[in-house]
């Protein structure tokens, strides 16, 4: 399946993505054998650059780099306060949406800096999708229509939409509850329904990045556990970044872990490193305490 | 005993019972008794010393005997509940009151030719059978009709650029649009009358009267539907973002839908800003008594100037005429009103 923009401007940023409908096999051996050397790179490698970011006066982020390669889960963590949801909110230019907000620095997708200038900030967002804490279905919307929203509001074509629809709710988790009721509005699902609606949303586009900022704080364990089974499957085909306060939801779903923490000053990162190491042998002493529960 | 699911009824177990309530009951009766009795035995005289002492004997036994049952606290939640009651109530009663003035005088004059005919053959001190109000009911439709097509546009426009926009000049704007709700009526109708009916080839009508009453109108419905549109939760207007969609996208596929009914609302204390309106038109539509359905061109008749009219006549007759053109009116803008709403509400079930 393939889909384009309505005008083509010959950028190059324009998607087309295939996607796999592989259904609920295995999912850590396929996301492995999907990962081994020679395979086509899945979704797009994103890089941070020296990101700062300020609110009015005051600086939130200090000096961050990271380098998010194709197809991998990238878990930021930390205690709150400590800039991480401010930091990926930079990643797809949600931060200038506050009125004093400033940034410094360069967010890399696929080697080019979202923040040039001339780049379409719309495009941008397209590639690089979020998921928000607090659920965000369009309330004057059914489900359905709140699955294909983001094709109407970024006015794209697709020859079947209903197949759209399906694939979406699928890899959210959601179609087995809803497909008898597409027509219903969106707002009498439960949260975590709702949160799943809003990542089947997200995914409507197709974004080559996923950003999630604390999906799953509002929601029961059930429903956690689902996301996290949608984001193992999700990975195969778009890099994502979560952040989140549950370290162990950390161990679980990511392959890459970063250690954000503010000393009362901007936010930086201590520590960057696959997630078994940084949960089994950080090489900070501030990480060690804060994942074994010393403080935070 | 114990009851099987099926056998447990339904209860409400925190409303009070006929039994509970009795005391309550007595007590404002008693109350209702001692008012009577201080009222005739002193100076006090009147429906308002009636009113006045049933409040505070009533307030007081009630207060009295919440202290005793649960204390204090209690006592006091009385007396607040008693005082807010009798502010809905002092509110709510001359609306009542209007009404039912309006409804008891017009109806005697309510008859079939007042649909039909007008008052181009007919003086006001005819009996009301003679005559009709035909012209003034299609001038106040094109008035309302004109109006609206010029003030719910530009106000709902201008309520998006302060709230969503927030372009420049938007806190100029904001003062302009709050003094604009201030101007009076009269100024609005002799505004038109210098700027336009003077000056420019467009002379007494039905639109040069839709002028004057949109200056009254689009401050109205720019307040009312930004209010509405700062309900909208800002998480919308991000997850839009987020989705790829530019800011006209997000405005008008999300924040505009979900702020629907509200927005209907705001054209809705529009029209009700300008329906009764008699002081902007007396320059501005020419307050004809003949039938006109140009709304561009020619004197153009209205309801609330078929009641001023009448009113300034004096007579019986005309009075009554009056009356009649008041409830024609209330009646209108409440059909109105109905329609807006079930328009408004049809849309939202069948999406």
């Amino acid at each position: 399946m393939t889909f384009s923009y309505d005008k083509d401007d010959g950028d190059d940023m324009s998607v087309e993505i295939a996607l796999s409908k592989s259904s609920l096999g295995d999912v850590a051996k396929e996301r492995a054998a999907a990962k081994t050397p020679g395979n086509a790179p899945l979704g797009s490698g994103l890089e941070a650059r020296s990101i700062h970011a300020w609110f009015g006066k005051h600086h939130a982020v200090s000096d961050i780099s990271l380098d998010f390669a194709a197809g991998t889960v990238t878990a930021l963590i930390g205690p709150s306060g400590c800039g991480k949801s401010t930091f990926i909110r930079t990643l797809n230019r949600m931060h200038e949406f506050i009125p004093s907000a400033a940034m410094a620095g360069e967010v890399l997708l696929d080697g080019k800096d979202v923040y040039a200038k001339g780049t379409d900030v719309t495009k941008v967002r397209l590639q690089i999708g979020m998921v928000f804490q607090k659920p965000n279905p369009f309330p004057s919307m059914t489900i359905g229509e709140n699955v294909l929203s983001g094709l109407k509001l970024a006015q794209l074509k697709v020859s079947d939409r209903d197949d759209l629809m399906q694939e979406c709710l699928e890899r959210a988790g959601l179609w087995s509850e809803v497909k008898d009721r597409l027509g219903a509005h969106a707002g009498g699902l439960s949260g975590g329904q709702q949160q799943r609606l809003c990542i089947a949303r997200a995914l409507a586009v197709k974004p080559k990045v996923l950003l999630m900022d604390e999906p799953c704080s509002a929601l029961d364990p059930g429903s956690t556990l689902r996301i996290e089974d949608t984001i193992g499957q999700l990975a195969q085909t778009m890099t994502i970044i979560i952040v989140t306060h549950n370290m162990q939801q950390a161990a679980r779903v990511s392959d890459y872990t970063a250690f954000f923490l503010s000393d009362g000053g901007p936010g930086s990162m201590i520590e960057v490193g696959p997630t078994n190491e940084i949960f089994s042998r950080p090489r900070d002493e501030r990480t060690e305490n804060y994942v074994s529960g010393r403080f935070g | 005993m114990t009851l099987s699911a099926a056998q447990v009824a339904p209860q409400k177990p925190w409303q009070s019972s006929p039994k509970e309530m009795a005391p309550t009951f007595l007590l404002l009766l008693a109350s209702l008794a001692a008012s009577v009795a201080v009222v005739a035995i002193t100076p006090m005289k009147g429906k308002l010393a009636y009113a006045f002492l049933f409040f505070i004997f009533g307030t007081a036994s009630l207060s009295i005997r919440k202290w005793r049952i649960r204390g204090r606290a209690a006592a006091a939640d009385a007396i607040v509940s008693s005082i807010a009651l009798t502010g809905a109530t002092l509110v709510f009663t001359p609306v009542i009151s209007i009404l039912a003035t309006t409804i008891s005088h017009g109806v005697k004059g309510l008859h079939w030719s007042l649909f039909t005919q007008t008052m181009f053959s007919a003086s006001y001190q005819d009996p009301i059978s003679a005559g009709g109000l035909l012209h003034a009911l299609v001038g106040t439709l094109y008035l309302i009709l004109i109006s609206m097509i010029l003030s719910v546009p530009m106000g709902i426009l201008t309520a998006l650029y302060l709230t969503e926009i927030k372009g420049p000049g938007a806190n100029f704007i904001q003062f302009i649009v709050q003094a604009m709700s201030g101007v009076p009526s009269v100024v609005a109708g002799l505004f038109i009358f210098a700027s336009i009916i003077v000056t420019t080839p467009i002379k007494a009508s039905a639109i040069a009267g839709a002028f004057a009453l949109s200056i009254l109108m689009i401050p109205t419905v720019t307040r009312t539907a930004q209010e509405v549109l700062l309900l909208v939760p800002n998480d919308l207007r991000e997850a839009g973002q987020a989705l790829g969609a530019t800011q006209w996208k997000t405005v008008a596929t999300i924040v505009v839908p979900a702020a629907r009914n509200g927005l209907i609302t705001a054209t809705i204390l529009g029209v009700a800003r300008i329906a009764g309106e008699t002081a902007p038109l007396l320059f501005t539509i020419g307050g004809s008594d003949k039938l006109n359905w140009n709304p561009f061109k020619d004197y153009q008749g209205a309801l609330p100037f078929y009641v001023w009219k009448g009113l300034l006549m004096g007579t019986p007759e005309s009075i009554q005429r009056a009356w009649t053109g008041i409830l024609i009116l209330l009646i209108l803008v409440l059909l109105l009103f109905v329609a807006a709403r079930t328009l408004g509400g049809r849309r939202m079930k069948s999406k």
